[in-house]
């Protein structure tokens, strides 16, 4: 290695630490912050703290309306999740398979959700929800949130469905295989790298989603964990050190989620690279 | 695509359809197609909608919208001063985004994205904002930036300084709105231009080496325009990610001090749904749909005007 490379490596490295410094500081002070006294918080934002208290986290945990937060926001992400699979695979398996009168313009109309912000519509959607008479129940999030996720769903899954061999669907139809049937019984057990691509987006952004359960969740027995953070936010204005665990116990599960779904979220970013 | 069925010619309309009912053709449209379209429409379309014809009313969302006003909550809109700082305030997160983001995200890609180990650590790294909520980012930079309790008190105490609130500066507070959203989002860009980068051919890299090239100029003339379709949709990314910053502001600054941090979404439910002017807000909501369409339009015109066929 010459000199000149030996620099640029080095400047290389320089440069990636100090952009890492910037990311991990905050998320680092933040999981220490629980950790630490009020008094030293003051003082010590950064550092490691000088005894690990155990309280703050402590006490989070033992609040059963974190745990109720956590599972409203669990049912309502799975069930977005659900949903979002079985009805956009099964727009999207029509779109691949068969062909008919309208279905291209069905389809761009399927796609239109791609075009505009969620919050365009966010106060004829507080009204319906509240004339239909599920405000302040899992629906109120559920319904919408679906229904705005389909667009991207369908678009994936198509591309995926017309990917598959069609030598398979001509072999099941010959056995007397309809559509329906093919749907259930080859489609989506085929398509398992797709749904989990898909599955994983809907979940993540269900799971962070903000805005739609502010408007249309009231008591906080609803109450998904970011509104329930912003409420204890509020509630607990001066005590940082238990806002930072409550943080840090709702962000940590994301991370290990993400480690974990990793490769079906990078493949999900990269497929609508591809697509644009 | 589909299977085409060449039926004899003489079939009749009633054959077709009653072949069409038997292979599930017909069964298949009708019971996979509807609840798509019945969700999306109630949910999705039919709200956009009613946002275009609340906006010509004074309403308060209970009873039916009755006291239409024609255009006034539009000039109401345009004539208020918060709403030019909330637009000029989403022009600033494009520029930001478009002049220090993409420019970031890109030059981290090219560091990092060859498969070797270290980068894939420095890659997780860097997409880790990413994935946590908004809410979550918001709240950790408010600590951060908290001038008694977080990072900044440190530093001022360590300096012997008085706090310093730059939240509360209307000077500071949206450069520091700005930071967060840099933070949060430029991961993403990044893996967007990691996953081009990943498929230039390694063959071309390496004949340009061979021609003597030097490292930037493989940078600006090879990989750069090859990965030209990446940066349009991350480009496009960032614009319409503008249009809808919310969450990080509330935990922030809540749209303050003295309104100065309001971004279009955050002045609609502001000023349209904590006080129930549903008609004020869906004209917000109006032209938010309008802004997206036409960025979305003029986008894809300019954009996408030279490649010759996509």
């Amino acid at each position: 290695m010459n000199q000149v490379q030996f620099f640029r490596q080095l400047a290389r490295i320089a440069i990636l630490c100090v952009v890492s410094a910037f990311v991990l500081g905050p998320l680092v002070a933040t999981v220490l912050g629980g950790f630490k006294s009020s008094a030293e918080i003051r003082t010590n934002a950064i550092g490691l703290p000088e005894t690990w208290q155990l309280e703050h986290y402590a006490s989070i945990v033992s609040s059963p309306e974190f745990w109720r937060y956590l599972f409203n926001s669990l049912v309502i992400s799975l069930s977005c999740v659900f949903l979002t699979l079985l009805v956009g695979a099964a727009a999207a398996y029509v779109f691949a398979q068969i062909r008919f009168f309208g279905s291209r313009m069905l389809f761009s109309y399927l796609l239109l959700g791609l075009m505009f912000p969620f919050a365009t519509a966010i106060l004829p959607l507080f009204i319906k929800v509240r004339d239909i008479g599920i405000l302040d129940t899992y629906w109120a999030v559920i319904l919408p949130q679906t229904a705005f996720g389909l667009s991207l769903a369908i678009l994936l899954f198509r591309t995926f469905f017309q990917q598959l061999p069609k030598e398979l669907f001509e072999a099941a139809y010959v056995d007397g295989c309809g559509y329906v049937r093919f749907f259930w019984r080859f489609t989506l057990p085929l398509s398992t790298p797709i749904l989990a691509t898909v599955g994983t987006f809907v979940f993540v952004q269900s799971w962070n989603n903000f805005l739609l359960p502010l408007v249309v969740l009231n008591s906080r027995e609803a109450f998904t964990w970011p509104l329930g953070m912003m409420q204890f936010r509020g509630e607990y204005l001066t005590d940082w050190n238990l806002v930072l665990a409550f943080v840090t116990l709702t962000i940590l599960p994301a991370i290990l989620f993400f480690l974990a779904a990793q490769k079906y979220i990078v493949a999900g970013l990269t497929g609508g690279a591809v697509k644009g | 695509m589909s299977i085409t069925q060449q039926g004899p010619a003489s079939e009749t309309l009633v054959e077709r359809l009653r072949r069409g009912l038997t292979n599930g053709r017909f069964a298949a449209i009708m019971l996979l197609l509807p609840p798509a379209l019945i969700l999306f429409s109630l949910f999705v379309i039919v709200p956009l909608g009613e946002s275009g014809w609340y906006a010509f009313f004074d309403w308060n969302g209970y009873g039916e919208p009755v006291d239409m006003v024609g255009l006034q909550n539009f000039e109401r809109l345009f004539g208020h001063s918060v709403f030019h700082q909330a637009v000029g305030n989403t022009v600033k997160i494009v520029v930001v985004s478009l002049v220090i983001q993409m420019p970031l995200a890109l030059g981290l890609a090219l560091l990092i994205y060859r498969k070797t180990p270290t980068n894939a650590a420095f890659r997780l790294i860097f997409f880790l904002p990413y994935i946590l909520a908004e809410i979550a980012a918001g709240l950790i930079w408010s600590f951060i930036f908290d001038g008694n309790y977080g990072v900044s008190a440190s530093v001022t105490q360590a300096m012997g300084t008085e706090p310093y609130f730059l939240l509360a500066d209307r000077d500071w507070a949206f450069v520091a709105i700005m930071t967060v959203i840099v933070w949060k989002y430029f991961g993403f860009h990044m893996m967007i231009y990691i996953a081009a980068l990943q498929g230039v051919p390694d063959d071309l890299l390496e004949a340009a080496r061979i021609e003597g090239a030097k490292p930037l100029d493989i940078v600006k003339h090879v990989q750069i325009p090859l990965i030209k379709p990446a940066i349009l949709v991350s480009a496009f990314f960032a614009i319409i990610g503008a249009l809808q910053v919310f969450d990080v502001i509330i935990p922030l600054t809540n749209g303050g001090p003295s309104n100065s941090t309001h971004t279009i979404v955050t002045y609609l439910y502001t000023f349209g749904l904590t006080r129930l002017k549903i008609g004020f807000g869906s004209a917000v909501g109006v032209v938010l749909f309008l802004s997206a369409v036409l960025i979305a339009v003029f986008y894809q015109r300019i954009a996408f005007k030279k490649e010759p066929q996509s």
